[in-house]
């Protein structure tokens, strides 16, 4: 049986735990807080940015511009967009299982894979792995901004132009809900054409005209949209995150709570016990010496 | 009337606007454009500008600061980098930064830097006169 004081101390030591897991839900549900109201304001630009692009793909011909183009190629990229830091449930955890699956899916069809990486959870797991690593970025979701999706975008546009990758797909944990996330392979090149039926064509129109000309439009609007589809990936990641984090942690201060009551019982049923033992004995001493 | 168009105005902060309405007038880089119901489908890029919209009789005005167009016979998209509402502008701080642009503008600078004050010159004097037409 454990002695009295190693049990006093493993209760100390859960409420410590206890507090500090109390702590970090709160940490976690002030920044989804703020996380949550960017993500769901910058969602409608970044919708409505691709689906402009979903139904210029459909109009343009691909070769007006080096990024609409669509090749043949088999070379597979995908992008697995994780957190900087743990204890945030299976939210890390979701994502690389299904990094994993997607990888060996392709190779199965005998595509030439390689990985690039946000956050430091899954450069801890693709460290140690056998594909191809061709970029990554740490540190991004602490003071995430902007600049770190135009610097995802550029480069990623840059490969594509250049003939990195053929096709690129993101793994990232979409908000759904400040409990709730949900893993999305999403492909971000080559552009996903609008699919239509006739009808719809009709009413949208045929080609566009454009004002200036298509070149210089396109060359603004292009490297523009990946922009801001790599921020509101990167948005979408974050919030998911804090999301994630509340929800073990208050799990967690739960669990704690369940096993401070538990060990509590059991150290005053052992104190009961040893005050009994020592009852008897006086007891016991005083019946001898009659 | 062949119908109305659904114009929306869309920032990276936020969606501005999502109305039907009857008449667009956008600032367009190569000029003011205008779209009723039924234009053609087009797509340009937008420069500093007023943007003005009908419903019923009644004109609304909107200032956007660069972005995107989409036009479509019954929808109207608008991709603005900054865009505000009339109502929201404060007269008075608009014309306070149109005193400060000028000035910049007078002391002279490095030519990036006159480059900027004219930028913010040219979008404090879009906020100012916005502001103003409501008042009136």
């Amino acid at each position: 049986m454990p002695s009295l004081q190693s049990l006093r101390r493993k209760i100390t030591s859960v409420k410590n735990t206890q507090k500090i897991t109390k702590a970090m839900k709160m940490v976690a549900a002030a920044k989804l807080k703020r996380a949550q109201d960017r993500i769901l304001s910058a969602r409608p630009y970044a919708h409505k940015m691709r689906e402009i692009l979903a139904n210029l793909s459909r109009r343009v011909n691909r070769s007006a511009h080096p990024l609409l183009q669509k090749r043949t190629g088999n070379k597979i990229e995908i992008l697995v967009v994780t957190s900087d830091r743990g204890l945030c449930g299976g939210f890390n955890t979701n994502i690389v299982r299904k990094a994993v699956e997607t990888l060996r899916e392709h190779e199965g069809h005998g595509h030439k894979v390689a990985v690039s990486l946000v956050g430091r959870k899954s450069r801890d797991f693709f460290r140690r792995r056998n594909w191809a690593l061709r970029q990554q970025w740490t540190e991004v979701f602490d003071k995430l901004s902007f600049e770190h999706a135009l610097d995802i975008g550029q480069d990623l546009t840059e490969h594509f132009v250049k003939g990195t990758f053929d096709e690129l797909y993101v793994i990232y944990n979409e908000f759904k809900s400040a409990i709730q996330q949900r893993v999305i392979v999403e492909r971000l090149f080559p552009i996903e054409a609008l699919e239509t039926d006739g009808t719809a064509a009709a009413t949208l129109g045929g080609s566009y005209e454009y004002e200036p000309d298509e070149e210089e439009l396109l060359e603004a609007l292009l490297p523009k949209h990946f922009q801001i589809q790599a921020y509101r990936i990167l948005l979408e990641s974050s919030a998911a995150e804090q999301g994630a984090r509340m929800a073990a942690m208050d799990g967690a201060t739960r669990n704690a709570g369940e096993l401070i009551k538990k060990v509590t019982l059991h150290y005053n049923k052992t104190r009961q016990t040893a005050i009994t033992k020592e009852l008897m004995d006086i007891v016991g001493g005083a019946e001898a010496l009659k | 009337m062949a119908g109305k168009l659904l114009l929306e105005v869309i920032t990276p902060e936020h969606l501005l606007l999502s109305k039907q309405v009857d008449e667009v007038i956008a600032p367009g880089t190569d000029g003011e454009f205008g779209v009723l119901p039924g234009h053609a489908a087009f797509l340009t890029t937008l420069k500093i500008g007023e943007l003005q919209y009908k419903i019923g009789d009644t004109w609304s005005y909107m200032a956007v600061l660069w972005g995107y167009a989409e036009v479509n016979p019954t929808k109207v998209t608008i991709l603005a980098e900054i865009a505000e509402k009339a109502e929201n502008i404060n007269v008075e701080r608009a014309a306070q930064k149109v005193a400060e642009a000028e000035q910049r503008l007078q002391t002279g600078g490095l030519p990036s830097d006159l480059k900027e004050a004219q930028i913010s010159l040219e979008k404090a004097r879009l906020r100012k006169k916005i502001a103003e037409r409501t008042r009136r």
